[in-house]
Parts: structure tokens; C-alpha cells; sequence
């Protein structure tokens, strides 16, 4: 099975860290990976996106033509990526900045208020991770377990102590869509 | 693993003793790679101060004995490009690293593949040839490198690793267990000093015409064995094909997926991906040829190995060609659908 995901949204949201996670943690799997950033000259504020592409086969190309998944952090994302989603895909919109009203009908929403959970852990910074545990729940591109475990390598030495954060916050988003 | 983070271990495994560069986009980590770990190992990295001084840095580390490399993007490249002439010219062993972007002039810094005559083609002045290497994946990057640090001092001769801004930055699971320890290569030509030994000279300045044109047949003789010996490419899915897809490095991957889909409703398209773009591998092609009508050449550019598959197929068969110029990255339902359309145009053609 090879699963195609494009994360999308302002630069500084965490977007290319939520795509790199993933990866990584399919990696640790031991399944066939490919993470490819847009490196425009982007800045903080501006738009980025990243597609992954999770496989049990060799992956042929690293570009997504129609993607599984979209995750959509931002309304320019949305407006943007809703249209090259599979029909029958899933977009992961962040509620907290987008009206969603305009989709598509052959597609499924899943609307997760990512600022608002991610405040009741005390911070905004970890919305990114919310994000991630509810496309893992909806999408079970990888195991959720695994990932929580090897979280230590996944954020690597220098981020240990942000650690249960982290885990707080995948967890609350993977909780969030299971209710 | 990034493409540049991987591409900068791999050097460093084959024995690469000495990086010179000068930043530009899309090869940007391979020089901040470069610049952590070669001090950690005690060996030379240095920040240039132009694209020019780094490749001149890499004749001189090279006229010394030392493994040297550089890496740079296509406005960088045509900077580099008198440098290469003179390390072919003096016969000096280098490794040139190229991470293609949108051109011409400073153009963008998306992937493209629009240098493919610079590098093929020598690029500088004078009758010389540059081996070049166009990796297509992450991993083979880890081949592609320690390869090219071989056959560079094997024939004592530059050699150009030809990527893209997405191979560059793409990450993918990599492993280095297939790197050997490098190999020792006689160095009889190196100035290390003359002591206990008659002085050398190594130079490209040869007034008399006579030994000029020894030298460049000499040269040539060389480009010969190249030819003969060195090519290298990939074929896929080409047994029973009806059209052959002729596409290289990051391209290739993308022609891949769509080949992929087109299986999947019966048309039979296969690919030839050459892994080295020169020496070009004209011989699989005139062998394709026997049995193939059609071939289709992609490229991130607006033609350029075509000129490749057209001097390769002699005028046999019928060449199609689809290219994305600029820096635009196609999808494999663009390619899908784009060599689809030929595919069976090309079918209703044999039937009439």
C-alpha cells in the first residue's frame, strides 16, 4: 500500500516538522519513505508544504500527483491542495484558521480546532502535533504506538525535555477524532 | 536523510580530504554538512570567496595528492566551468558536484534540468570531456559518489555529479554499508616536493602546437576508454515494451510512477535511465531500436538529451519528447497522461 500526504499551511506552523515526523517515524517502521519540502524562498509567514510518501514498495516518485491525505493548516492551503485531493480523500483542516464551508463534495473533512487544544497544553507551539495524532488516527499510515515509542528518537538530543509535550499533544489530537 | 547531507557523508567516506565552496541554493547543506564534519575529522573545508576561487582551490589540493571537491548550482557552475577546463587539461583528478536549478541567467531556485549540455558537453573551452553521474534516488547517491572519486583518479580527470535543487532536498532512508574503504591510486604526477626526485611540472600552457595536439589526442585517446568502459544505465520494464521512455535522475523517478499507472491499463512502456549521461549509452538504445519504434524523451528542460537519443538512434525510429523548462516539478498523472496520448496515437499509427 503506498500512501501519498501533502501538509500545507504559513511557514512557522510546524508544517514541515509535522512531515518530517511522519516520516521519520515510517522509517523507524522499516517501510519505504520519501519526504520532499518546497524550498521556495519562503520565509515565516509565507506558505510551505511538504509531501510524504509512505510505502510497503519501492516508491517510484517522490510527487504526489493525488494525494491520500492533505493537511491543511491555513485557508490559502485549503484552497490550494482541496483540489488535487483524491476523490474520496481526507482533508485534515485546522478549524482554528479555516472556513471550510467552500469544499468539495467528494471528499471527507476532518475539522480539528488545533490552537485551542494545543492552548490547553499550554502552549500554540505543539498545534503541529495535534494535527499529526488526529491524521494518524483517521489515516493509520502508521501505528500510533510505535511513534509514541520512539518519540525520543524522533525529536533527537536536544529536544528531550519537550518530549512529553510532544507526547501530550499527539495524543490529545489522536484522542480528539477517536470521541 | 537529505539528498546534500548524504551526498557530503558519502564524500567524506570515500576518502574526500578536502571541500572548497561557496553557498548557493539548492546545494546549501551539502556545504553546511561539509563544514561541521570535515573539521570534526581534522580534514579542509573552506568557504571561498567565489565560486571561481573554490574550483581552483580543488586544482590545487588536487596538484598536492588530495581527494578534493566542490558543489555548487548552475549559476555557480558556469562560474566553475574555466577551473574544469584546466583540471582536464592538466589531468587532475576532481570531484564537481552540480544540484541543477531553473535557468538561464539567475533564473529560480527550483529543480531543473536544463545544464545537461553544459556538463555533457565539457562546458568549458577546449576539446576535453568531463565523465558525468546522474543519480536517481538518495540512495544511490552513496553509489554515485564514491564512484565518481574512483574514476576521477583512475583517469585522471574531472568528473561531474549531476543532480537537482529535489534531489538535493528530498530525504529518504539511506544506508553507507555499501561504501568500501578508498582505494590507493599511484600518484607520480603530484608536487609534493622535489626532494630525492627530478623536479615535475604541471601545466596546460603548451606553446608549441605540435605538443598540443599530441596532448589532445592523447586526451582523446582517453575520452575513448571512457566511452568504451564507463557507461552505465538502468533499464525498466523494457522486455516486452512498445515505447521506450528515455529520462534521467529525478525525472527518471517521476517518468517511473507514471509508467506504473500505464502498466496498469496494458500499454506497454518501458524506460532506459542513463546513470551516466556521458559516456551517453547509445548502444542499449540502437540494441532497443531492433524491436522498438517509438521512443519518448522526458526532460526538466526544453531539449537538451535529446540530442543524446537522437545521435544514439541514427536516424531509426520515431523520437517523441514532452519537457517541463524553468523549474517546474511535473506530477506522474501529467507524464501519465502525456505519454499515454503518444502511446497510442503511435499504436493507431502502426495499424493504418
Amino acid at each position: 500500500m503506498t500512501t501519498n500526504t501533502i501538509f500545507s499551511g504559513f511557514g512557522g506552523q510546524g508544517v514541515l516538522s509535522m512531515g518530517f515526523t511522519l516520516a521519520s517515524a515510517a522509517m523507524l517502521e522499516g517501510r519505504y519513505v520519501t519526504y520532499l519540502p518546497s524550498y521556495g524562498v519562503e520565509v515565516r509567514g509565507g506558505t510551505a508544504n511538504c509531501t510524504v510518501v509512505v510505502s510497503d514498495e519501492e516508491i517510484a516518485s517522490p510527487v504526489a500527483s493525488e494525494p491520500e491525505f492533505v493537511v491543511a493548516m491555513n485557508q490559502p492551503s485549503f484552497n490550494r491542495f482541496q483540489n488535487i485531493l483524491q476523490s474520496g480523500g481526507l482533508m485534515c483542516v485546522n478549524a482554528s484558521l479555516v472556513n471550510a464551508s467552500s469544499v468539495r463534495s467528494d471528499i471527507e473533512v476532518l475539522s480539528i480546532p488545533t490552537s485551542e487544544l494545543a492552548e490547553q497544553l499550554g502552549t500554540i507551539k505543539v498545534a503541529n502535533m495535534i494535527m499529526l495524532g488526529a491524521l494518524i488516527r483517521a489515516s493509520n499510515i502508521i501505528s500510533f504506538d510505535a511513534m509514541i515509542k520512539n518519540l525520543a528518537e524522533l525529536l533527537g538530543e536536544g529536544k528531550s525535555k519537550l518530549i512529553k509535550l510532544n507526547r501530550e499533544a499527539l495524543e490529545r489530537g489522536f484522542n480528539y477524532v477517536k470521541e | 536523510m537529505s539528498g546534500n547531507a548524504a551526498l557530503g557523508e558519502a564524500a567524506i567516506l570515500s576518502g574526500c580530504s578536502c571541500y572548497f565552496g561557496y553557498p548557493i541554493t539548492p546545494q546549501n547543506e551539502l556545504t553546511e554538512y561539509m563544514a561541521k564534519r570535515m573539521g570534526e575529522l581534522g580534514r579542509v573545508f573552506i568557504q571561498s570567496e567565489s565560486e571561481i576561487a573554490a574550483i581552483n582551490m580543488v586544482l590545487g589540493a588536487s596538484v598536492a595528492g588530495a581527494r578534493a571537491m566542490t558543489s555548487s548550482s548552475s549559476p555557480g557552475m558556469s562560474l566553475k566551468q574555466e577551473g574544469i577546463s584546466y583540471l582536464a587539461a592538466d589531468e587532475l583528478p576532481a570531484v564537481v558536484v552540480d544540484m541543477v536549478r531553473g535557468g538561464p541567467g539567475m533564473g529560480n531556485i527550483s529543480p531543473a534540468q536544463s545544464d545537461y549540455l553544459q556538463a555533457t558537453r565539457g562546458g568549458g573551452h577546449g576539446d576535453y570531456k568531463t565523465i558525468v553521474l546522474a543519480p536517481g534516488s538518495v540512495q544511490e547517491l552513496t553509489e554515485v559518489v564514491p564512484l565518481a572519486f574512483d574514476l576521477a583518479d583512475q583517469y585522471r580527470n574531472p568528473v561531474v555529479i549531476l543532480g537537482d535543487g529535489m534531489l538535493g532536498q528530498m530525504m529518504e532512508p539511506v544506508s553507507f554499508d555499501n561504501i568500501k574503504p578508498p582505494k590507493e591510486y599511484p600518484k607520480d604526477y603530484t608536487l609534493t616536493g622535489a626532494k630525492g626526485r627530478p623536479s615535475r611540472m604541471v601545466r596546460s600552457l603548451l606553446f608549441d602546437t605540435k605538443e598540443e595536439e599530441e596532448h589532445n589526442w592523447k586526451l582523446v585517446r582517453k575520452y575513448q576508454r571512457m566511452e568504451q568502459n564507463e557507461v552505465r544505465y538502468e533499464t525498466f520494464l523494457t522486455d516486452d515494451a512498445e515505447m521506450i521512455v528515455i529520462a534521467y535522475g529525478i525525472g527518471a523517478r517521476i517518468v517511473k510512477g507514471a509508467i506504473k499507472r500505464l502498466r496498469q491499463e496494458n500499454m506497454k512502456v518501458g524506460m532506459v535511465r542513463p546513470i551516466t549521461v556521458w559516456p551517453f549509452p547509445a548502444a542499449i538504445l540502437q540494441e532497443l531500436a531492433k524491436t522498438v519504434h517509438d521512443f519518448f524523451v522526458f526532460e526538466m528542460s526544453a531539449g537538451q538529451m535529446i540530442e543524446d537519443v537522437r545521435l544514439a538512434l541514427a536516424g531509426k525510429g520515431r523520437i517523441h519528447f514532452y519537457g517541463r523548462p524553468g523549474g517546474i516539478i511535473p506530477t506522474p498523472v501529467e507524464l501519465y497522461r502525456i505519454i499515454g496520448r503518444h502511446y497510442y496515437m503511435a499504436a493507431r499509427r502502426k495499424e493504418q
